[in-house]
């Protein structure tokens, strides 16, 4: 506890700015003794752990703070008509340097002479607009919003030169000012545009300067629209142009994503696979099974859209059947071929059916030594039948021995008390046949698709 | 059909083909090979083959633009559509041109060799896969029955009872000698109706098939 109270009261003490004692150079003055306090390092803003640009969290962390009574305090002093510690916030974003980086983000920007200029030009406009919301004499929003100035070039400073994650939050925060631009604009369109904005800007002025002497209380009306439409006119394209680098970078970023999962998807299983292949050359029946198992899972992820293992918010009959398949497969390493004609949703019915199927299908696997099983599943308008067949050693119905009793009874137990059939056909050396049938109530459950 | 089969295999994979040519082995004549629509076109226009192996996915086209090429010109040609994909529209779109049957491309080599075989000998080759594709398919348009054209013949537009059981057979896995057995009929008649089908297939009016295959993705 005493290392909370401690930070507390030196920040009193030595803090009349607000949050950055030490100014916003914070890794200046590393040795001041912090180590004793919360993280025990330099100032760092904390990109981990951030809404905007983590010097919430930064702060409460070098300070051993509560990052929410940080952030809670941050917006009560923002919220300060005085409008002064916005743009404090964002100096302190482009000073302090994340957490794990050596420069600032405002080290980088001095560089960045186009970043100044940009940032200059938009402070300009920013302060035009600022002007002719002034003609209303609205005071307190000019008197909140004149500091914001240095907001609008510091966030412009920060976009140009913050690393990528950055970025991408700030991009979160602007997102709903971007949305409203549309990407479209042409350059060739710019002269004329420029043109009917001044022309909007020198005529609203005009008529203003006019309106002292005439008196008429609609006409300043107009001119302010007139002048706002040729500020809009003058900063739309800007606004497109960021909004458009914003959809470029978005497009950018989601195609990395997807390369990046697609290479681990590749990974880590048809890698991996093949890693395993060459493992167990010696071994056909292992390397067949490795290699039906990944091409199934391939396949399921390139033509329908869906990984092995991600489960199936509603289970139809098709996806049971294939989890069946793939089971059954990866487990005893045998083929199955699985056919479904129709799929419906699955019911209390129907999963008792797919325990039922999955059951022979094992039993299949384990005892027929068959090189191949298939499963046969269709949907018909009344009832839904499921056939397990193998071309294995089979037996003879009136001689089961015990082990295989628990097939015959766990299926058609199943099966019966559902109201369904089974239905066991085998001859020695000829393989074995389960045939399943479940009625369905049409009325209850959907058609299928 | 005397002696062993011509064949041409068109597939954009160089290893799939050598794949096959050396599993084949002397079952069949491997008489040319190509690797796109246009190469392929030209060269079964030039070498007559009884067969085309077809790859269902070609970078410059389906498979169904060589079917339909040939056709044309050549229709004693016959094809089997070989695919990884197993997507229905694909599959469906290759049979509909023309194709005499369709196979997957982990089909056995003595299965793909005896699938060869009967398609030089002018039958039709359903693998377990397509017979669940066109009872599927049949089904679908069955269902949605209402408010569509017909074809000029409506027998084009439903299986009957006989020919759906046959393909159910087929889709579990049963050879034609297993469902001739199974059904108490002959080899003979299950050929001709699974011939029956592929017509009904190619023939039909019925746009749901297409449609049928485009909406639905299977296992």
């Amino acid at each position: 506890m005493g290392n909370v109270e401690e930070p507390a009261r030196w920040q009193r003490d030595d803090d009349p700015f607000g949050p950055w004692p030490h100014g916003p150079f914070g890794h200046a003055h590393r040795g001041f003794g912090l180590r004793r306090r919360g993280s025990g390092g330099p100032l760092r803003r904390d990109p981990a752990d951030r809404l905007a640009g983590g010097v919430a969290a930064g702060v409460a962390a070098w300070r051993g703070f509560n990052v929410t009574t940080v952030r809670i305090v941050f917006v009560l002093i923002a919220l300060i008509p005085s409008g002064f510690f916005v743009p404090l916030y964002v100096i302190g974003w482009l000073l302090i340097p994340a957490a794990g980086e050596d420069s600032s983000i405002g080290s980088r920007a001095r560089h960045d002479s186009r970043g100044i200029a940009l940032a200059a030009g938009l402070a300009s406009l920013f302060a035009f607009l600022l002007f002719v919301v002034g003609v209303f004499n609205v005071g307190w929003i000019t008197g909140y919003a004149w500091p914001q100035l240095i907001t609008v070039a510091g966030l412009m400073l920060i976009w140009r030169n913050a690393s990528p994650e950055e970025k991408a939050t700030l991009r979160r925060l602007a997102e709903p000012l971007g949305a409203a631009a549309s990407p479209a604009v042409r350059r060739r369109w710019s002269a004329i545009r420029l043109t009917i904005a001044g022309l909007l800007v020198i005529g609203g002025a005009g008529w203003l300067a006019s309106a002292h002497e005439s008196l008429a209380l609609l006409r300043p009306l107009g001119a302010v629209l007139m002048v706002i439409a040729g500020i809009v006119l003058v900063l739309g394209p800007w606004w497109l142009r960021i909004a458009r680098d914003l959809v470029l970078e978005r497009q950018a970023r989601i195609r990395a994503q997807e390369r990046e999962e697609m290479a681990t998807r590749i990974h880590d299983s048809v890698l991996q696979t093949l890693a395993l292949i060459q493992r167990r050359a010696d071994d056909p029946q292992k390397v067949v099974q490795l290699a039906r198992l990944q091409e199934r899972e391939l396949r399921s992820w390139l033509f329908e859209g869906r990984g092995l293992n991600e489960a199936d918010g509603d289970m139809t009959l098709a996806a049971g059947v294939r989890q069946i398949q793939q089971d059954v497969e990866s487990r005893y390493g045998v083929p199955v071929e699985a056919v479904t004609v129709g799929d419906c949703e699955l019911d209390e019915n129907l999963n008792a059916l797919l325990a039922a199927a999955r059951e022979a299908t094992v039993n299949a696997a384990k005892w027929s030594g068959a090189s191949v099983i298939s499963l046969f599943a269709e949907v018909e308008p009344d009832s839904v039948s499921l056939v397990v067949r193998d071309r294995g050693k089979g037996f003879d119905p009136s001689a089961v021995p015990e082990d295989r009793k628990g097939l015959a009874e766990s299926v058609h137990g199943r099966m019966a008390r559902r109201g369904g059939t089974a239905l066991v056909t085998s001859a020695e050396g000829e393989g074995t046949k389960v045939s399943l049938k479940m009625p369905v109530d049409r009325s209850r459950s959907g058609s299928p698709s | 059909m005397t002696g062993v089969p011509r064949v041409v295999l068109v597939d954009d994979h160089g290893l799939f083909r050598s794949g096959v040519r050396a599993e084949l082995g002397r079952q069949v004549e491997v008489v040319g090979e190509a690797d796109d629509v246009q190469p392929a076109i030209d060269l079964i226009a030039s070498v007559r083959p009884d067969v085309v192996l077809l790859d269902v996915h070609l970078p410059g086209g389906g498979g169904q633009a060589v079917v339909q090429a040939i056709k044309a010109t050549q229709p004693e040609v016959r094809f089997l559509a070989l695919s990884a994909s197993d997507a229905p529209e694909d599959v469906i779109a290759v049979i509909r041109a023309g194709a005499r049957g369709y196979v997957t491309k982990t089909i056995s080599t003595a299965e793909l060799a005896d699938a060869i075989q009967r398609v030089a000998a002018g039958d039709a080759v359903f693998s377990h896969r397509l017979a669940g594709f066109v009872l599927d398919a049949f089904a679908a348009s069955a269902d949605a029955a209402d408010g569509v054209k017909p074809s000029f013949d409506p027998e084009l537009d439903q299986l009957t009872s006989r020919e759906r059981e046959v393909l159910r057979l087929i889709a579990q896995g049963y050879t034609y000698k297993e469902i001739a057995r199974e059904l108490y009929i002959s080899v003979k008649t299950v050929e001709s109706h699974v011939s029956s089908v592929l017509r009904k297939l190619q023939l039909s009016s019925r746009h749901q098939l297409t449609r049928w295959a485009a909406e639905r993705r299977l296992a």
